[in-house]
């Protein structure tokens, strides 16, 4: 498509959205009814790229993406009706007898880009929110997971209202080309650098625009009593790291916090873990490109860093294949602690005391998630308090992405706005506040001409001191002269 | 040339330099922690509400030399809506700082969640001039009760106000945590090129561009509160009563705040034709019962805007819709209130906000014509609509965008702190009052609490056949199924 196609295309979809038919019920049941059907009669082919891809085993790839969405499609079509219906407002006694409801009603045509490690998911997902809250919308998938935009391309017109919703294929300039246009709200997956161009090319029309962006997500590890909590801990951990795109996920754990002398314990339960699980190197996924395995590479080349590996270390360049690897205090300034890493590289900090882990975070970005393994009220108090992040799971990694009644999003460099369930509604939504009055009640000191009589009245009401009020109303009480010159 | 001057909790001028270290020492006392106890928030809020107590004379007093507002009126829009918002903040401050619980599926059991709202940080709000005091405050407002230390830059097109807030707010308020600067556009890009942790945008629409482009360099959240041409809907009426109450309404929204320099006054009428004759004999009985004494009326800002709303009365056909007021005081700063009967759609009082005392009745043949018409625009930041016919109304609601709609009233929303205000499209984004304000500059963070005791071990590879089954079963909430198949009791379903 050239820059005319896609406007319009565009412009297609802003016809339908006017025309008002992605607003009612019937057609957004219909949409998400149909996704479902998408997900379930492709469930194979979309199994099948995400292999290509990305190398998941389908199972992975069952678990993070096609089942997820699968959730959450009977999540909103379940909540629907409910999620689209007016919401009460209560009001003070002054206001009666008003009645006050807010009404959500569609943004009108949104864009959703969508990153290349979850490319199925961080593609519907968005998508589920845009239909559910009756959105025309444009999905561009990210080029970098070419066969899975490509069956977004040609099945999701073949499923739903292809007049309305449209995949857009391409790279960076037919991102930018997409940028130009007028949107009603942009939905952003992807880098901070990326989302700056977002939001900078979202101001030129005052597009709202929400950022799920990226970050190094820590895991603290505090010392555990129990053998089988231990046990847990770490596979949990293990799963949080590698099990998931091979550590490439936005929430994935990017490294870890340990007191110093639980450190040695800690990198042999992982040992034991990675061999329990990980033995098999197809239940792993692959780097998504030459690209960004050379970066990982180039993350090992520097000597300080190769020489805190403690376990692992080996790389495939033709299956881009990187085993799980452990490092144990590699420098912080080396770029895989500045930077996300985004691989199956762990890097294990360690600290004198668990404690200081509060303040290593705080002295980082704001990360997507913090993990705490602990049973530590007081150390799970502190880093509620005292860090901020998009999300805090104690003792697990991962699963707020499947829990639909938790807000999914980041905060600082990991981004802004939330999603997943009824956030996703709302997040697409104009939440429009309707009131009804009557005119039965008029409260004639709204209005000039001034009197000191009526400045009493207002002050009563902005009080809500309705006693004083009606006494005042009723002559019954005297003015409260508040300076000694009351020029009327 | 832009007046750069500031005060400090001493008193010194600020260059670049001086404003980075305001700046500086707000993040430091955010990172102190102080501002995040309820206490601290509390304290603020009490000191906000003595500020505004103690000060009201002089809040008045600043408030009619920038604006020309009596003191009523100045109190009814501003120093009264504030201390209402305080007072409401004072109230429900502890259960807006509250852990909200999630509910969460049976599939995670025994995890506890909620959400907890956090400070962002270090939060600018730039207000605008119209109502100076209260665009300043209010977001104010919300950013402390959130636990915030704030920076708030007032307009400089209200002088006397900006004056006022920079010499008393570190009076009363911490003034480490919570910093005024004075400045015009030249500091208020200064002020953007730092690192916010929220920006809180009042004005129009061209400086919004520029705040949420430089936003964009450091991932700062906006939230725009923009303007736009308020429509008001005028259907036909039976009782007499009504339409004298409805007039009153429209006449108190477009003239009685502000002199219709207010983002949500009525910008312009749409009526039937056959409705607009009486309309405007109503309007300007109105007029009279209300704002024959000027000094009842505010006045226009400054000689800039001033001659922009001359401007637009210039132009020979719209001069020639006015059919009543149009007089001018270039002295005072004064336009009469002035209503005007079908100027020219494409002339600029038709096509940008107006933000003045003009008030244009467009007629159509039939009012449900009035949707289309404002669909066909930007949209507003409240449509306001005089019916009774509650077929029109649902049209209203469901064929229209704004940011708020009002049945039968106009401009109460805006003290109402259970109604989200803000707007869509080009009225900005973003909402606040009340709770809203509160929300507006918290992360609402969720907290997850999960327990080692149950373990799914399908969770994690080597992957197999029965693992895909018990995940499938979980995905569809197929407890049931899922025991089954975990006990060995139900046969996998191969699906290929």
């Amino acid at each position: 498509m050239g820059v005319l196609g896609l406007e319009s295309v565009v412009a297609e979809a802003r016809t339908v959205f006017e025309s008002g038919k992605t607003r009612s019920f019937e057609w957004r049941k219909s949409q998400l009814e149909a996704l479902l059907r998408l997900l379930q009669e492709k469930e194979d082919e979309m199994c099948k790229v995400l292999k290509q891809d990305l190398g998941k085993h389908r199972v992975e790839a069952y678990r993070d993406e096609v089942g997820a969405l699968k959730k959450t499609l009977d999540n909103a079509l379940l909540n629907l009706k409910k999620w689209m219906s007016p919401e009460p407002v209560s009001l003070p006694l002054i206001a009666f007898p008003t009645v006050a409801e807010i009404v959500s009603e569609p943004l009108g045509v949104v864009l959703v880009f969508s990153s290349w490690n979850f490319p199925l998911g961080i593609a519907l997902e968005p998508l589920i929110g845009a239909i559910a809250s009756g959105n025309a919308a444009v999905l561009k998938p990210s080029e970098l997971a070419p066969a899975t935009s490509a069956l977004l391309a040609s099945e999701v017109p073949k499923y739903l209202d292809f007049e309305a919703i449209k995949v857009i294929q391409g790279g960076p300039q037919v991102a930018e080309q997409l940028l130009e246009l007028k949107w009603d709200k942009i939905f952003f997956t992807g880098s901070a650098r990326v989302g700056r161009i977002v939001m900078t090319a979202a101001a030129k029309h005052l597009t709202p625009v929400t950022l799920e962006l990226g970050g190094k997500c820590p895991a603290i590890f505090d010392s555990l009593k129990s053998a089988r909590d231990k046990k847990v801990a770490v596979e949990r951990l293990a799963g949080g790291k590698w099990g998931s795109c091979l550590g490439q996920a936005c929430i994935g754990i990017d490294y870890l916090l340990v007191e110093e002398k639980y450190a040695a314990t800690l990198v042999e339960l992982l040992k034991g873990v990675i061999k329990k699980f990980f033995s098999n190197s197809e239940h792993l996924a692959r780097i998504v490109n030459k690209q960004h395995f050379q970066r990982l590479c180039d993350l090992l080349q520097d000597r300080s860093v190769a020489a805190s590996i403690v376990h692992g270390g080996s790389v495939n360049p033709e299956k881009l294949f990187i085993e799980p690897t452990i490092l144990l205090d590699p420098p912080l300034d080396a770029e895989i602690m500045t930077e996300e890493i985004f691989g199956p590289l762990l890097p294990i900090i360690t600290l004198k005391k668990i404690e200081d882990s509060v303040e290593f975070i705080r002295a980082r970005p704001k990360p997507l998630v913090i993990y705490g393994f602990t049973n530590d009220e007081k150390l799970r108090k502190r880093i509620v308090e005292e860090t901020s992040s998009g999300c805090i799971l104690f003792n697990d990694a991962l699963i707020q992405y499947v829990c639909d009644t938790i807000p999914f999003g980041g905060v600082g460099q990991s981004g802004f706005g939330q999603y997943h369930g009824k956030f996703s509604f709302d997040n697409f939504s104009n939440r429009k506040p309707v009131a009804r009055r009557s005119f039965i009640l008029e409260l004639s000191f709204r209005y000039p001409p001034w009197n000191a009589k009526k400045f009493q009245l207002i002050r009563h009401i902005c009080r809500f001191d309705y006693f004083s009020f009606v006494l005042c109303l009723l002559g019954l009480k005297r003015h409260n002269y508040r300076s000694s010159v009351e020029v009327w | 040339m832009a007046l750069i001057t500031g005060k400090k909790c001493g008193d010194e001028e600020m260059g670049a330099l001086g404003l980075e270290s305001e700046v500086a020492e707000a993040r430091t006392a955010f990172d102190s922690g102080k501002t995040k106890g309820f206490e601290w928030r509390k304290s603020q809020l009490k000191a906000l509400l003595r500020l505004l107590q103690e000060k009201e004379d002089d809040m008045l007093k600043v408030l009619k030399e920038d604006l020309g507002k009596h003191r009523v009126e100045a109190f009814r829009d501003e120093v009264g809506a504030v201390a209402k918002s305080v007072d409401n903040a004072l109230l429900n401050l502890k259960k807006w700082m509250a852990p909200e619980k999630l509910s969460l599926p049976l599939a995670a059991i025994p995890t506890v969640a909620e959400i907890v709202p956090e400070p962002l940080g270090v939060v600018l709000v730039i207000s605008s001039w119209n109502f100076p005091i209260g665009l300043s405050l209010e977001p104010l407002i919300g950013a402390i009760a959130a636990g915030n230390a704030a920076v708030l830059k007032p307009s400089e097109l209200a002088p006397a106000t900006s004056e006022f807030l920079a010499d008393a707010v570190p009076k009363y308020l911490d003034c480490e945590a919570i910093k005024v600067i004075q400045g015009g556009p030249q500091v208020a890009e200064q002020l953007l090129e730092l690192k916010w942790d929220k920006i809180f945008f009042t004005g129009s629409a061209r400086v919004g561009r520029i705040v949420m482009t430089a936003a964009a360099k450091h991932l700062t959240p906006v939230t725009l509160e923009l303007g736009g041409k308020c429509p008001a809907i005028f259907d036909s009426l039976k009782s007499s009563r009504d339409k004298k109450v409805a007039v009153g309404r429209v006449a108190g929204a477009k003239w009685g705040s502000c002199l219709g320099q207010a983002c949500i006054g009525v910008d312009y009428l749409l009526v039937n034709d056959e409705y607009a004759p009486t309309l405007i004999e109503l309007l300007k009985g109105v007029i009279k019962e209300f704002f024959s004494n000027s000094e009842h009326l505010a006045r226009i800002v400054n000689k800039h805007h001033f001659q922009r709303l001359c401007n637009i009365l210039q132009d020979e056909l719209v001069a020639a819709s006015v059919v009543h007021g149009g007089s001018v005081n270039a002295e005072e700063l004064f336009i009469e209130p002035t209503i005007l009967l079908n100027p020219p759609l494409d002339k600029e009082i038709m096509t940008e906000e107006i933000f003045g005392p003009l008030l244009p009745i467009i007629t159509l043949k039939k009012i449900e014509d009035s949707i289309e018409f404002i669909r066909a625009r930007p949209k507003p930041l409240v449509i306001y609509a005089f019916t009774h016919d509650e077929k029109f109304k649902r049209r209203i609601v469901e064929d229209t965008s704004s940011g708020c709609v009002i049945f039968n009233d106009t401009l109460i929303q805006y003290v109402c702190d259970t109604i989200p205000f803000g707007g869509v499209g080009q009225s900005g984004f973003g909402q606040y009052h009340g709770k809203f304000s509160f929300d507006n500059f918290s992360n609402r963070k969720p907290v997850g609490r999960r327990s080692f005791l149950i373990e799914f071990s399908f969770r994690y590879p080597p992957w197999n056949e029965k693992k895909l089954q018990l995940l499938r079963h979980i995905y569809r909430f197929d407890y049931i199924g899922f025991v089954l198949c975990f006990l060995g009791l139900k046969r996998y379903s191969y699906r290929s």
